[in-house]
């Protein structure tokens, strides 16, 4: 007999509410975009961003990340999860735009675990974040999944 | 972006090359919030049976999508982008940059319906693809 997974099958599902927003500041997203080496002005000057219809400086597409990483934090450290950090590798991800992301958003994520599947002595689980804005409007959707390697794996 | 009517389905949108060193891991580790040892921590990533220190995959998928927003000429164009991580890049702890990417950008579908188009990338390091299904969907305004 294998090990058994640590990944608990009953997790597909479940919902993880929204919690505190986050404020997406202009120095934030001047950081982030260095980070992923972006040089679009409209990440960087707040004129740029209003010459392409913005009220400020826009996000690059994959900021999102920040503020789905955090929901998925939840699930991580959910001990009922048994989802082991050291063995988790990032398998794929999307996001999708309802809006652009531009600087003083306040950006709230709900997590649904839409599935988990045993991969070898693993799991595959992927999650969804809804982001929108803590006035409700749809932000962007940001789909992941991972892969909580097994032992031997 | 040039408009739909000019583009065709197999042209390519441009290529690049990225120099990624040690100290880009750190930065996209303090920007995104990320400090999985993996990505900075020599010793830690071989224990986990990883070949060294490599790349955080949102590093390379952040990084990558810069060829699509360049050629947009608006970062709020790209209305959805995905990508599956199928190989580690393997970033070697060197002042002078420890891996470079290259990223290949081709109109992988037009749908004018939506006055939109498809750029499917191809990113590659050390002669390897690392990315797969890399697609960012463009709209044009």
């Amino acid at each position: 007999m294998s090990e058994q997974i640590g990944v608990n099958p009953q997790l597909a599902g479940r919902v993880y509410p929204a919690g505190e927003a986050y404020t997406v500041g202009r120095e934030k997203i001047r950081e982030f975009a260095r980070a992923v080496k972006a040089t679009h002005p409209a990440h960087f000057e707040v004129e740029a961003a209003k010459d392409l219809g913005y009220p400020d400086l826009i996000a690059p597409p994959t900021f999102a990340i920040i503020v789905a990483q955090r929901a998925d934090a939840q699930l991580v450290e959910d001990p009922e999860a048994g989802i082991d950090f050291s063995r988790v590798v990032h398998a794929d991800q999307r996001f999708v735009h309802h809006r652009p992301i531009v600087a003083g958003d306040q950006l709230v994520a709900e997590l649904h675990v839409d599935q988990v599947r045993a991969m070898g002595g693993g799991a595959m689980i992927t999650t969804r974040a809804e982001i929108s804005t803590a006035d409700g409007e749809k932000t962007a959707t940001a789909t992941s999944s991972i892969l909580v390697r097994g032992e031997g794996q | 972006m040039p408009t739909l009517s000019d583009l065709s389905v197999g042209q390519e949108i441009g290529s690049t090359t990225i120099d990624i060193s040690r100290a880009d891991l750190v930065r996209y580790a303090g920007a995104s919030g990320d400090f999985n040892p993996i990505h900075w921590n020599d010793r830690f990533a071989e224990q986990v049976g990883l070949p060294g220190v490599i790349a955080h995959g949102m590093f390379t998928m952040g990084a990558a999508v810069q060829l699509v927003t360049d050629w947009a000429d608006n970062p709020a164009a790209v209305v959805d982008y995905q990508t599956r991580f199928t190989k580690p890049v393997v970033v070697e702890n060197l002042d002078t940059g420890g891996a470079t990417l290259g990223v290949t950008g081709v109109i992988g579908a037009i749908d004018e319906a939506n006055s939109s188009v498809r750029v499917d990338l191809t990113v590659t390091a050390a002669g390897q693809k690392v990315l797969v299904k890399a697609q960012a969907v463009v709209r044009a305004w």
